[in-house]
């Protein structure tokens, strides 16, 4: 903060009559997409706060009333929410984790391919163009005891049911989700790898570097913002999952996330209040996520390149 | 928003929308209700239209085939008052919850007149919400036992026996049930609940749960799903049950009659060697208490054109409708004296008087409730996974399944 400050003010005093009508011509042109943006995302954010402050439940239309923050406490003062934050969490971190290993080998082989280059970039990219849900319905399936081909396969008993342990249905979700999303995280980190200068791995070789020690020393480090940008993305989608758990288990087992909590609360039981309070929470968690990768890590996001 | 409806058409902008009534034709009747397979319901709503003369035309907007689903698309329209639904096809659950709400509309005296004495008490008691009725049950629907004839000599009469047959058989001695994590779990438990010797609630808002007969039925439940029910009983629904049954790898299953035409035409040697028997009871010496399903009629509140609603309802439910009904799709007809008719016993060759037993027999779900939702989602979560009932220590079920059904019922919380 310190050191913006005197920048800032020293801008401030040379800003001449023009700098300030262009300024104002700027704000015009972006007037348009601003009152869209506060129409279509700010005004829904905005209502579902202020519902979250209600006790509003549409089965019972007659009751109800402003709370202030009664439905926040019920919300956190509740093990399921904590619980579902867990599982949340847990889910979000090891397919984020798995994706980025995944992710980056089929990038660099995405890369290196000297023959078929289109084609191998458009089949990894399948599964990413899947439908969720129809994804998450091709997993159930394919795990389900009695249409399943997965039991059948050598080494896995006939009966297991994958969907009634917590750990064996979360594996399956998990592997839906990796599979279903590694492609992005490979399509991101592809970007990031085709920015590195070429001579800098030839260099490397003259030096009598290795292909590992490359990796290490040039690629990861180059490639820090564009690794950060795809966790991030990736990170955000995570922790929103609802669509394979609603399928899969329909949060069954322990396997509950966020979402699905709050889909119970604001569809299910038409409990308004309630639900737009986790709805609100879910969005002050993804909030806080993106400001740790951005202020925490220093991840580089779209349009702030230039100030640096 | 009638205002805005008539200047929106006097500027010509929805031209479709209000031409019709202007025009002079029939009334459209929005009549909202999941895609029956048969296709039956089409037909004869197409009977009735025909037959009102011109006076309404029913027209079929379909909900998702799940009644979760169907429910979700219903109570979002409702709550925001759309007048474009005229006929609801109801689960028979959703009676309380809707008629509290205000979003259907009570049934006249002279068409409740007319039900009383005719339908089953038992249905009819599921379109009542404080004493008054709210809906036309159009068909019913029950579960019951099914078991295999070349395996056991007798059906069993009680859960205990059939554990002690399903032991004797062996491998293929499993019992099929419904206990994934949806509105079968609740199901099953307020069978296993009502035969124990309480019920759930006792009044809309009154827990009822008596501790020693709940105990017994988790604990059979507990057993049941450690014991005798396939690996995937966690999971399991009407439908893996029907599978698992027609794979011959089990000899009990409770479930509703539709596994019958169906197991005959995927697995005939299954089909020439099952029977049916009323639904199992807790306690010997009380009586069963089979699951009731099915599905009421009822006009929405805010339909500009109930009159004609309800005149079309009394067309929809007549006697050779129902029997169109259970013909093609096999769903039991709600009036008792139906029953007496031969083609009854064709269509449920000789199960007919069982399911006639059984729905009489029948004990509803809580449904009076306002927020039975809350309530079957409370009952779902403190009992699911079925595995983890612990039969020789139910307590600790007992007291998550009271808990949170009182929670329910004050409706606080998360659910």
């Amino acid at each position: 903060m310190a050191t913006t400050l005197p920048r800032l003010r020293r801008r401030e005093r040379a800003r001449s009559g023009r700098a300030r009508s262009e300024e104002h011509t700027a704000w015009l042109l972006c007037a348009p997409a601003v009152a869209t943006i506060l129409l279509v995302t700010a005004y829904p954010i905005g209502y579902a706060v202020v519902l979250s402050l209600q006790s509003l439940d549409l089965r019972f239309p007659e009751e109800g009333g402003f709370v202030g923050l009664d439905n926040y406490g019920t919300v956190l003062s509740s093990p399921l929410w904590w619980q579902t934050v867990f599982n949340t969490a847990f889910i979000t971190v090891v397919s984020v984790v798995i994706e980025l290993v995944l992710g980056m080998a089929l990038a660099v082989v995405m890369h290196r391919a000297i023959f078929g280059r289109g084609l191998i970039r458009t089949t990894v990219l399948i599964p990413y163009g899947i439908i969720t849900v129809v994804a998450a319905f091709a997993w159930f399936f394919a795990f389900d005891p009695s249409t399943g081909f997965v039991n059948s396969l050598p080494l896995i008993a006939d009966d297991t049911a994958w969907f009634g342990d917590r750990f064996s249905a979360f594996a399956v979700i998990i592997m839906a989700e990796v599979w279903k999303t590694t492609p992005f995280m490979a399509l991101l980190l592809l970007a990031g790898l085709t920015t590195i200068d070429e001579g800098l791995y030839e260099a490397a070789k003259v030096d009598g570097a290795t292909a590992i020690q490359r990796f290490f020393r040039i690629t990861l480090p180059l490639m820090k913002p564009a690794i950060l940008v795809a966790l991030l993305f990736r990170t955000l989608d995570a922790f929103r999952v609802f669509d394979s758990i609603f399928i899969m288990t329909g949060g069954g087992q322990d396997t509950e996330s966020v979402s699905i909590l709050g889909y119970n609360q604001l569809i299910s039981r038409l409990n308004l209040g309630l639900g737009s309070a986790v709805s609100v929470l879910i969005f002050l968690f993804v909030l806080a996520i993106a400001a740790l990768y951005i202020r925490g890590f220093g991840t580089s996001v779209p349009g702030r390149e230039e100030q640096k | 928003m009638i205002r805005l409806a008539a200047i929106l058409c006097a500027l010509g902008i929805i031209l479709a929308g209000c031409g019709a009534e202007s025009a002079g034709g029939p009334v459209k009747l929005d009549w909202f209700i999941f895609n029956e397979p048969s296709g039956a319901p089409v037909r004869i709503a197409e009977r009735c239209s025909q037959e009102s003369g011109g006076r309404y035309d029913i027209e079929f907007r379909y909900l998702p085939s799940s009644a979760d689903a169907q429910r979700e698309q219903l109570v979002r329209r409702l709550a925001a008052e759309d007048d474009t639904i005229d006929l609801i096809g109801m689960d028979i659950i959703w009676t309380g919850e809707f008629a509290n709400a205000g979003w259907i509309r009570e049934v006249p005296g002279a068409i409740e007149q007319d039900l009383t004495g005719t339908v089953f008490d038992s249905v009819l008691a599921s379109a009542r919400f404080e004493d008054r009725l709210y809906a036309v049950p159009i068909w019913s629907n029950t579960q019951l036992l099914w078991y295999r004839t070349d395996r056991v000599d007798q059906p069993p009469g009680t859960w205990d026996e059939m554990l002690e047959q399903a032991e004797r058989i062996g491998p293929q001695g499993r019992i099929e049930v419904q206990a994934d994590r949806y509105e079968g779990l609740t199901v099953w438990a307020n069978a296993m609940i009502h035969s124990a010797g309480t019920q759930i609630l006792s009044g809309p808002e009154e827990l009822a749960l008596e501790q020693g007969p709940t105990e017994r039925a988790l604990a059979l439940m507990g057993r049941v799903s450690r014991e005798a029910a396939p690996p995937d009983v966690s999971t399991a629904n009407e439908d893996s049950a029907r599978l698992g049954f027609e794979s011959g790898d089990s000899s009990f299953m409770v479930n509703y009659p539709f596994v019958h035409p169906s197991a005959k035409q995927n697995a005939p040697e299954v089909f020439e060697h099952m029977g049916a028997a009323l639904y199992p009871r807790v306690e010997p010496d009380l009586p069963s208490a089979p699951p009731l399903g099915g599905i009421n009629l009822a006009v929405s509140s805010f339909s500009p054109h109930p009159d004609l609603a309800f005149e079309a309802i009394t067309c929809l439910i007549q006697p050779q409708n129902q029997l169109e009904i259970a013909e093609s799709g096999g769903l039991p007809p709600v009036n008792r004296a139906l029953y007496d008719r031969s083609e009854i016993e064709r269509i449920y060759p000789g199960f007919s008087d069982l399911i006639k037993e059984s729905i009489e027999a029948a004990e509803p779900r809580p449904a009076e409730s306002p927020a039975y939702q809350d309530l079957s989602l409370a009952i779902q979560r403190a009992l699911h996974p079925t595995t983890g009932i612990d039969p020789q220590n139910p307590t600790r079920t007992y007291e998550r399944l009271r808990a949170r059904v009182e929670q329910a019922v004050e409706r606080r919380g998360l659910l």
